[in-house]
């Protein structure tokens, strides 16, 4: 067991809540930007119902990628569970609340016919899929800008922040490239899903925007990043097997702080590097009417946006913007050993699992949604 | 800390834990329910049996949406709402509720896509997999929910750790074989069970009071009347009573059910009845049934159930103790490297977490005087009359729901469950009952757990995170207007769904119409 010793563990860990991440980015994803471009891509019901139907069967399955996200991070990073969800009390209470909204709005949407009871459902759905795309980003915004939290010895943490202070031109800088880049994997799933017609030439239209504007949005935060005041870095000796104890670690603000690691491990260049072929390639693939290239473009721009802000911010999980001992990094946040292994064991036994059946849904619901099969088929939404 | 907060926050995941416990049970037994039509679909080949399987996969679905959407909330708000019971115990209690999403949450979420969506798309016999992976998912994620709750009552396999400040796991086989979990899991999903076999079984007497649906409604009937007998029947012996004489704390939630504020000699009595007086710490006008309590709670006629006064007298001992934990604790922070701090802290960790119940009145435990000792110990009692009375409502619920189905059971054996109308409305009325219980159980459980978040380990009082008010009003209103509007949204279409009875059967489908892999 030497090869899983206390330090790779939590690296393996690190990398795996990237793994859940990315997972919840590349298949949820597509969940939320497809709601969030509900109701223009449609405009008849029919035309809606087909949008609701092309993730009808799977994004409940595909939501489960955020609440093991949750778990995971309770279970492998304590610290960071606690501080993060407390500290962004009230945005989370709005992810959640929209949240809410998308299970009963997919649901009971068709439970009636009355367009009054649908057009508020539709708009529901907007909600639950557009709040949280914007809302995620923002907050991976507060993450890289360091957040104001101190620990105490008892390692209790308090906030200082506000709510409305999440809100900076950087942090809804990332929002939007958040929300353009759900939109365009979005859209890139509708291309793919969705019949010939009047929905997927819409879907093509905002999936060209919205590929021009994670590009454009994703250059701007780089040299944000690059130009601007962010960034943190660790002051003295790590120790890479040392308890999990914030107080120990002593990190100060160091203004590009985040390119660093890119000199170090030039490999993580693939990271923003994917962020941006991926998006070209989905551009190319949508204007070609080349679907499964738009959508593989799609994935690989959200896997490499959200893998930049990893590599990027390496040790570090959540800096801490106003206490130089209170920022969480991957040496001094995470669960013990023992837990960290336990739960390694675990995934590597399930987590193939759940890929396996996840892959067997999608091929038993695989082709297009046609505007036929929602006037026949009962069990539609 | 502000104690106004933590009375929000407790608020707050009392609201929205019993909210989601509306919805949650039913999904746990109408999952099996579908699983025993289906599979009778599939052996049989009558239509009648997918229409019965249809017909309750649409109110199964309806629940099921607002189970998942108020689960979301559960599965965060120990990060928002109890930041330091998050960091305190992270290390054991995330690994159930991680380990709940990975191999539960995620087979009950892909599959019920395809239960709903799949009818055309796969074989009877593919489909009927399909409806027991769903049944599956549901129960092995309430199992993992309790293995985490069951820690909370009895927090085995872990230690505190003052160089991180919190619990970690020692024994991760002893939290997943903790019996208090198991003898939880067992009662709380046959509880859920009885409700969707409650449910069933009343929809059906409507429909037959009504003179509707007839096919439908006898042999919906007749699969609630015999999984409601064996699952009731289940709730109730297997009821967790029996892990109550485990631990100082569940002896002490046993003496509160009981209100037995003082050790009896064995076998204790067990009192039916009674107004329990916290003030004074007795139970007036009681009326007590001898032998039974022993019997019930320790297997034996030679055991005592300890009573209050007793135990608090040892609860007195053990903070006494915990304080010098505390002390050793706060001279390791300075120097971890004290050996003679670190002996300290070995010979009395097992108590710290009664030194922290003085923080409530005093900020440094080490300050306190015996006096402040003595009075203290008396937190440990949770509210007695509560209890008291909570497990007697839900006991006596159980014991109905038996009388209930042996009832539904022997009238569908002889073939009157058509004809007896005063048991159908009886059915019809009893639907509520065994929500009531249901949350009742969570009342007792989770008040009777007080005044700790974890047993023995960290007071509620300290668990929760350094939060204002205004938020904490904020997203209790909030969550009410949500959760309100959704409950009545819910409400009215089952109803509706139930008045428009199930789909008219089309002569059995033929395999589906092909559809296009690619539309060109």
């Amino acid at each position: 067991m030497s090869f899983f010793d206390y330090e790779m563990l939590r690296l393996i860990w690190w990398g795996l809540m990237g793994v859940l991440l990315i997972g919840f980015a590349l298949t949820d994803g597509f969940d939320l930007g497809v709601a969030a471009l509900l109701p223009f891509v449609a405009r008849t019901d029919a035309e809606r119902r087909m949008v609701i139907n092309s993730v009808g069967p799977t994004w409940e399955g595909n939501q489960v990628w955020f609440i093991l996200g949750g778990g995971a991070i309770f279970a492998a990073w304590p610290h960071v569970y606690a501080v993060s969800f407390s500290g962004f009390y009230l945005a989370m209470f709005v992810v959640l609340a929209a949240l809410i909204l998308r299970p009963v709005g997919f649901k009971y949407r068709s439970k009636r016919p009355d367009p009054a009871w649908r057009t508020r459902w539709d708009w529901a759905l907007f909600v639950g899929g557009l709040v949280p795309a914007l809302v995620f980003g923002v907050a991976v915004g507060n993450v890289l800008e360091g957040a104001p939290f101190r620990i105490d010895s008892d390692m209790r943490a308090f906030y200082e922040g506000s709510f409305l202070g999440l809100f900076t031109p950087f942090t809804l800088l990332c929002g939007l490239l958040s929300v353009a880049m759900l939109v365009l994997h979005g859209s890139a799933w509708l291309a793919l899903k969705v019949e010939h017609g009047p929905v997927h030439d819409r879907a093509r239209a905002y999936g060209t925007v919205a590929a021009l504007a994670s590009i454009l949005l994703f250059a701007l935060g780089w040299a944000y990043v690059a130009f601007g005041t962010i960034g943190f870095r660790i002051v003295g000796a790590v120790d890479p097997f040392g308890p999990s104890n914030p107080l120990r670690t002593t990190s100060v603000a160091a203004p590009g702080g985040w390119l660093v690691n890119y000199a170090l491990y030039p490999w993580m260049m693939i990271a923003p590097a994917l962020g941006f072929v991926g998006a070209a390639l989905a551009l190319v693939g949508i204007r070609r009417g080349s679907e499964p290239l738009a959508f593989a473009g799609s994935s690989a721009s959200a896997f490499g946006i959200v893998a930049t802000v990893g590599c990027s911010m390496f040790p570090f999980i959540l800096p801490s913007s106003v206490d130089a001992h209170s920022s969480l990094t991957v040496w001094n946040a995470s669960s013990s050993a023992r837990t960290l292994g336990i739960m390694l064991f675990v995934t590597l036994i399930f987590l193939p699992i759940v890929l396996a059946y996840t892959g067997w849904a999608f091929r038993v619901m695989f082709g297009r949604v046609t505007s036929r099969d929602v006037r026949t088929n009962p069990d539609f939404y | 800390m502000d104690l106004g907060v933590i009375d929000l926050s407790r608020l707050q995941f009392a609201l929205t834990a019993l909210y989601h416990f509306l919805f949650v049970p039913l999904t746990l037994g109408l999952s099996f329910i579908l699983v025993i039509m289906e599979s009778i679909y599939v052996m049989t080949g009558r239509p009648v049996w997918r229409q019965v399987t249809r017909f309750w996969g649409k109110i199964f679905g309806i629940n099921f949406v607002l189970g998942v959407a108020t689960g979301l909330t559960m599965e965060f708000q120990f990060g928002t709402n109890w930041s330091y019971f998050s960091h305190y115990v992270g290390d054991i209690f995330g690994a159930p509720l991680a380990i709940e999403g990975l191999m539960a949450f995620f087979l009950e979420a892909t599959f019920v896509g395809l239960m709903f969506f799949g009818w055309d798309r796969l074989s009877k016999l593919g489909h009927l997999i399909v409806t027991f992976m769903v049944a599956l998912g549901t129960n092995l994620s309430a199992l993992w929910i309790l293995i985490a709750n069951g820690w909370m009552q009895n927090p085995v396999g872990a230690e505190f750790n003052p160089d991180t400040m919190r619990m970690e796991v020692t024994d991760f086989g002893a939290v997943l074989f903790n019996p208090i979990a198991q003898a939880k899991f067992v009662h709380t999903v046959s509880a859920g069970y009885v409700i969707a076999s409650v449910l069933v079984l009343g929809v059906s007497a409507y429909w037959l009071l009504k003179g509707k649906w007839i096919a439908v409604a006898r042999r919906s009937m007749t699969v609630a009347a015999a999984f409601g007998l064996a699952s009731s029947l289940s709730a109730v012996v297997l009821g967790d009573e029996s892990g109550y004489a485990l631990t100082d704390n569940q002896k002490m939630k046993l003496a509160a059910i009981e209100a037995a504020w003082h050790t009896a000699p064995a076998p204790a009595g067990l009192t039916l009845f009674g107004m329990p007086d916290m003030a004074a710490r007795t139970t007036r006008y009681s009326v007590e049934v001898p032998w039974l309590l022993g019997l019930i709670a320790t297997r034996s006629l030679d055991h005592e159930v300890a009573g209050m006064s007793e135990l608090v007298l040892r609860a007195e001992e053990r903070i006494a103790s915990g304080v010098i934990a505390y002390d050793a604790v706060e001279r390791l922070k300075i120097d971890p490297a004290n050996a003679a701090e670190r002996a300290r802290f070995e010979a009395h960790k097992r108590d710290l977490g009664y030194a922290l119940l003085l923080k409530r009145h005093v900020a440094d435990p080490r300050t306190a005087s015996p006096a402040l000792i003595a009075s203290t110990a008396w937190d440990s009692v949770p509210n007695v009359p509560l209890m008291f009375w909570s497990f007697r409502a839900m006991a006596l619920i159980g014991f109905a729901m038996i009388a209930l189905f042996a009832t539904a059971f022997l009238l569908c054996s002889l073939r009157l469950h058509l004809r007896t109308r005063w048991f159908l409305k009886l059915a019809v009325a009893a639907i509520p009952l065994p929500w009531i219980a249901a949350e009742l159980g969570w009342i007792v459980a989770e008040m009777g757990r007080q005044p700790w978040a974890i047993e023995g380990v960290l007071p509620t009082f300290l668990a929760s995170s350094s939060l204002g008010r205004g938020a904490l009003w904020t997203t209790i209103l909030g969550f009410t207007v949500l959760y309100g509007t959704l409950a009545v949204i819910e409400i009215r279409l089952i109803l509706a769904t139930i008045r428009h009875g199930p789909d008219e059967q089309k002569e059995d489908q033929p395999a589906a119409a092909p559809i296009p892999a690619v539309a060109a």
